[in-house]
């Protein structure tokens, strides 16, 4: 370290110089990327909808069958407050995560209400509807809600009865590997199926118990097994479902559904 | 200059991890998957090495009043780059290690060889060094995973290796050993062996 080189002039124009390669070496990254980041993350969600809906099985799907698999699905918008479909926003280029951040497009909820512990949601969702042999075979929704670390971001699929479980998958989520994260697990995933969401006057009745399902319990139709070691993420993914299958969530849409014979 | 010796050094003789006790964190967060392991290992070999080379480049003209801000802008926009080619070609496992990756800016054993050998030392020999040093990092996380996710899950990289209890196997899991706590005994046990056998690696009471 020699001593000329200690000048303010000197120290200035390294630092400008350093500054610009470096932003120059981000940026282009950056940009550069983005296109395959992008694609990764539409096809990361189409993966998990399609496990959502069963129609994949394996994780070491190639992105071929993800495609062709995924034309079986119809991407639509509905309006939460109204409960109804909405043609307002275009399904392809509506972001729902970003949509629930932005205070223009989402509205507060009532500490009272928010019992999935998210302050405030998006004023418009997608639901995607699994089409075979012309007909809905089955309605995905996306939900989320805080777990014990992080929030939980996942799909729930119902049949045409909006009310018969035949799917659930998280794909993005912080919870602890091994424990919280089991949420992931393909047999626990395997024990929502066929259960049921609501009680018959469309009450929330979903529970996840701690530990095992009880033979001849109550409502055993409505309860499935906890995972050890993640009561509170469990709790968690409950809260999630009961929230959003609420009067604030998609309540009033599968009403408005049911009463219009769609369902 | 030895290059056997720079690259070489920093596995057992001296150890950032073992011996600097550097990069504990990320060691503990990382480390109850192999494929993360892996990963996570690789990225910080490449960040080491790039940025000691980058620094022992432009070493001369780094002013010394400001020369920690330079370090951590190269090493800084290193990660960045890395994260952004894991998250473009290695997206699954980008998800799995989430903020852990943005964190190899705040490992100490990055910085610790910049301003520590780099300034010093020329170009060929620092990145080697960095090398050195990255590897030494990988062998303790990969000596660490290898216990938690045999421990903690029965399998290696994804394969299953004990059979689960709950999958019908025999294999009841450790919960502890995928908990970050696990990672400080295994690393603990890292050491002694290490010292049991390098017994100048072990500090005067």
């Amino acid at each position: 370290m020699s001593a000329k080189k200690e000048t303010a002039g000197q120290t200035i124009l390294v630092t400008l110089i350093l500054c610009v390669v470096c932003s120059v070496l981000v940026s282009f990254s950056a940009v550069y990327l983005k296109p395959v980041q992008e694609k990764n993350k539409k096809l990361d969600i189409k993966k998990n909808l399609l496990f959502a809906a069963k129609l994949i099985d394996s994780s070491s799907v190639t992105e071929k069958q993800i495609e062709k698999a995924y034309q079986q699905i119809e991407t639509k918008v509905i309006d939460l407050e109204k409960g109804m479909y909405s043609d307002k926003i275009d399904p392809s280029d509506f972001d729902q995560v970003k949509a629930a951040q932005d205070p223009a497009k989402s509205k507060s909820i009532d500490p009272a209400d928010d019992v999935a512990g998210i302050k405030k949601r998006e004023k418009f969702s997608k639901v995607y509807l699994v089409k075979k042999e012309g007909k809905t075979d089955q309605i995905i929704f996306p939900i989320y809600g805080k777990g014990l670390w992080s929030t939980m971001y996942g799909f729930l699929s119902l049949a045409p009865d909006f009310n018969t479980i035949q799917g659930i998958t998280f794909y993005s989520h912080g919870e602890t590997p091994g424990l919280g994260g089991e949420i992931e697990n393909p047999r626990w995933k395997k024990l929502w199926i066929g259960k049921k969401v609501f009680d018959d006057d469309f009450n929330v009745l979903f529970d996840i118990l701690k530990g095992e399902v009880p033979q001849g319990v109550k409502n055993i139709d409505n309860k499935i097994d906890g995972i050890s070691g993640a009561t509170l993420t469990c709790n968690g993914v409950e809260n999630s479902i009961i929230y959003w299958f609420g009067k604030d969530g998609f309540l009033k849409f599968i009403k408005n559904e049911i009463k219009s014979g769609r369902g | 200059m030895n290059f056997k010796k720079t690259i070489l050094d920093p596995l057992f003789n001296n150890n950032p991890i073992a011996l600097q006790i550097l990069g504990v964190c990320s060691a503990l967060a990382v480390t109850s998957k192999m494929e993360t392991v892996l990963v996570m290992s690789l990225a910080v070999i490449c960040v080491i090495a790039l940025s000691s080379l980058s620094v022992s480049i432009i070493r001369d003209y780094i002013p010394s009043s400001i020369r920690i801000i330079v370090q951590m802008t190269i090493i800084a926009s290193l990660v960045i780059i890395t994260d952004q080619v894991l998250k473009a070609y290695l997206f699954e496992t980008s998800k799995a290690l989430s903020v852990y990756v943005g964190l190899i800016i705040t490992n100490c054993i990055v910085m610790g060889r910049a301003e520590g050998y780099a300034m010093q030392n020329g170009p060929l020999m620092s990145f080697l060094d960095g090398i050195g040093n990255g590897i030494g990092y990988a062998i303790v996380l990969i000596f660490v995973g290898v216990f938690r996710e045999l421990f903690g899950s029965g399998s290696l990289l994804g394969f299953q290796i004990l059979p689960l209890a709950s999958e019908g196997g025999w294999y009841q899991p450790n919960g502890l050993m995928l908990l970050a706590p696990s990672a400080f005994f295994l690393i603990g046990f890292f050491i002694w062996i290490l010292r049991t056998f390098n017994k100048d690696q072990v500090e005067e009471e």
